[in-house]
């Protein structure tokens, strides 16, 4: 086992490298096929035997696919402060409950779920502000010790947000306009008078989906197509380079960590609204990100997304098909990447 | 240093008198720590002195990890905690799942071994990445089994754990009794602080500190790192399970809560507040967060006991990255070099001799 690990990390060779973009590309074609196929076509018995109804299979999906949007809104934060600042945030998760505290707290009091939603994102990117500038500022270098004291930082965290919301479990209401069910175009099943039964889906989760979706492209438009994206990804390259050629990092270094806190509070908000909130679920979205960036590749966007794509999904596939080892299933997948790239999906080589 | 004219640098190892080798503060502790007993209430005996020494010697195993190989690993506890599921399952529990009822001779050299496995398991997914990414890779594989210990109840009963685990009784002592169990945990914790002293200077441990300080260069030597890793691993594995087999027979009982990620970072911070420099470090830090955890209701009441912890933590990682180890070395007596000193010499000798062999 020790060899193995050792001869992982081999370059491709060049010249394979287009028919083996081919064949990955064809495969996924294939997959992508028969996936349409599944969601529009009529089940035959057989496959319904399997996997118990298209309805349980197509929820998992659409769940799955809410779940990923999720955690990307998490997971898109602690990527882009690690990718950076080589700054690993264990206190991220304390940041997603934050902002669903906070997010329950001004939308009770203002009476408007969006001001909650802002509420929690602009909070939550003062508080990434001053850790940036008060604590990680001062233990620059020093990987191991920032780590530690995010260790800390959640651990206070955790207990002060126990002491003062308490242990009962909060549920963000949405307003009427996001409430309700959607009948999708999608036939689950066809009784026998004839009628078709049409996927129903929260309208919400459709909603959470669709605005990761625009988020994530945001932050991509970013990253990718911006002046402060073109800093960052210098940044995350060479960061005394960045600093040499006359761009005060600390600015950009301080921006990304307010903008990665505070799309942890508006994750926070936006998921408490989904499900709920209470103590304990910062050690779970805190997994849900150190998995995902583990699988998607350290301080990629693109990544990010691959990885809350492919949890979500197995997470709420496994929920569904094998309830007691759908932990099990993130787990595997995550050794499985380690064993065949360390780096992750998109990561670098550093 | 070459002025001490009493250092065994100067002297042939075989002249060593066997206070030389010990130490004189390893002997004064030594004593102390035997005669405890006679001063202390059964209290004091159990729940602070076996309970320190217990948790001394999981973070002992990360103390081993991360100080030799420099690996930070936050999956300790989980080792610890799979020794306990063993014992659970194998011995006799009140749960009426599982339950084999195996004598103790036989489950706890098979926890212990379980555990060291998983723990090399664990170590050979980890060490696949280097630095901070094992920080956060073990975080994964503990909080993963957290869920998996919580959601399964074929294997590990679920949310509720396995009650009513008790410690044999041989020779017509009950090991759970105060006096017996606090030399029982005296007892493997000296023995795994004294393999972690003496395998720091073999050549394998050396060998591991070389890895830790420079991986690249030990490759191209043509040592084998993952493999010098991973043994390290299943070494700490060996402690933090033989401390998970004290773990359970202390708690009387084992539940997913037994290996949240609370009680993993809580290895880590005792760990840390004690130091990580050397052995005695997480013994230290044991004790201060035992005591800490018995008289904060004094201070701050039992309920934020966290925060407490949490902001000592703080302070010490920013005023001193070596724990109280480290305040130690800055702010000792100066009487008091000579032992540290004498130590770090002698491992020294003893590593060049290691290494020319």
């Amino acid at each position: 086992m020790a060899d193995a690990s050792r001869s992982t990390p081999k370059p491709l060779s060049q010249g394979q490298g287009m028919t083996r973009r081919q064949g990955v590309g064809l495969g996924l074609l294939v997959l992508a096929a028969i996936f349409v196929w599944m969601v529009f076509a009529q089940w035959p018995d057989w496959l319904n035997a399997i996997l118990i109804s298209k309805k349980a299979f197509l929820s998992a999906i659409l769940n799955g696919l809410t779940l990923a949007g999720l955690y990307f809104l998490v997971a898109s934060g602690f990527t882009l402060v690690f990718g950076l600042m080589r700054n690993v945030n264990l206190a991220h998760g304390s940041l997603y409950l934050l902002g669903a505290y906070i997010g329950y707290e001004f939308a009770e009091w203002t009476g408007y779920w969006l001001l909650g939603v802002a509420a929690g994102f602009l909070i939550l990117a003062v508080v990434g502000l001053v850790m940036q500038v008060l604590v990680f500022r001062r233990l620059e270098g020093d990987d191991l010790r920032q780590t530690l004291v995010t260790i800390g930082i959640s651990v206070v965290a955790a207990d002060l947000m126990l002491a003062y919301w308490g242990g009962t479990t909060y549920q963000i209401l949405t307003p009427e306009w996001l409430s309700g069910a959607v009948q999708l175009p999608i036939v689950t099943a066809v009784r026998s008078n004839g009628t078709e039964v049409l996927l129903v889906y929260p309208f919400y989760r459709i909603v959470v989906l669709v605005s990761a979706i625009v988020i994530g492209v945001g932050l991509w438009a970013l990253v990718n197509r911006t002046r402060i994206g073109a800093m960052i990804r210098a940044g995350v390259d060479d960061r005394d380079m960045l600093a040499a050629s006359g761009v005060n990092v600390h600015v950009v270094f301080a921006v990304v960590f307010a903008l990665g806190a505070g799309l942890a509070g508006l994750a926070g908000v936006v998921g408490g609204s989904a499900l709920s909130v209470a103590p304990g679920e910062d050690v779970r979205y805190l997994l849900a990100s150190l998995v995902v960036v583990i699988v998607g590749g350290m301080g990629s966007i693109v990544g990010a997304a691959i990885g809350a794509l492919i949890i979500g999904l197995a997470e709420q596939i496994g929920l569904v098909y094998f309830p007691t080892y759908g932990v099990v299933l993130t787990f595997v997948i995550m050794v499985v990447t380690l064993a065949i790239r360390p780096q992750g999906i998109m990561g670098g080589t550093r | 240093m070459s002025d001490l004219p009493l250092s065994p640098a100067q002297k042939p190892a075989g002249a060593r008198s066997w206070i030389e080798t010990l130490g004189l503060a390893h002997i004064l502790l030594g004593l102390f720590l035997l005669i405890y007993p006679a001063m202390a209430s059964d209290f004091f005996l159990t729940q602070i002195g076996g309970y320190s020494l217990v948790l001394g010697m999981i973070s002992l195993s990360l103390m081993l990890l991360a100080g030799y190989g420099g690996m930070v690993s936050l999956a300790q506890i989980t080792v610890a905690g799979a020794a306990g599921y063993v014992v659970a399952i194998f011995g006799v529990n009140n749960s009426g799942v599982h339950g084999f009822g195996w004598p103790w001779w036989v489950f706890v050299p098979l926890a212990i071994a379980i555990a060291s496995l998983v723990s090399a398991l664990i170590g050979w997914i980890a060490v696949r990445t280097e630095g901070i990414y094992t920080i956060m890779i073990t975080l994964a594989v503990a909080t993963a089994c957290f869920y998996f210990t919580q959601q399964n109840y074929a294997l590990f009963n679920g949310f509720p754990g396995y009650n009513g685990l008790r410690a044999p009784e041989v020779f017509g002592v009950y090991w759970r009794d105060p006096v017996p169990f606090y030399y029982l945990c005296l007892a493997m914790a000296t023995l795994a602080y004294a393999a972690v002293l003496y395998g720091a200077r073999s050549t394998f441990g050396l060998t591991l500190q070389a890895i830790r300080d420079n991986p690249r260069r030990m490759r191209a030597i043509g040592f084998n790192v993952t493999a010098h890793k991973v043994f390290a691993w299943w070494l700490a594995g060996l402690i933090a399970g033989a401390a998970g087999v004290l773990l359970v027979w202390f708690n009387g009982r084992i539940s997913p809560g037994t290996i949240a990620v609370g009680p993993a970072i809580n290895i880590l911070v005792i760990a840390i507040i004690g130091g990580l420099r050397h052995p005695i470090g997480p013994f230290l830090g044991a004790v201060v967060v035992t005591l800490m955890q018995t008289f904060a209701i004094d201070i701050i009441g039992a309920e934020r006991f966290n925060t407490l912890i949490g902001l000592v933590f703080l302070l010490i990682v920013f005023i001193s990255p070596d724990g109280i180890l480290g305040l130690w070395e800055r702010f000792r007596p100066q009487a008091g070099r000579e032992d540290w000193r004498t130590f770090r010499t002698a491992t020294k000798q003893v590593g060049n001799k290691g290494r020319k062999t």
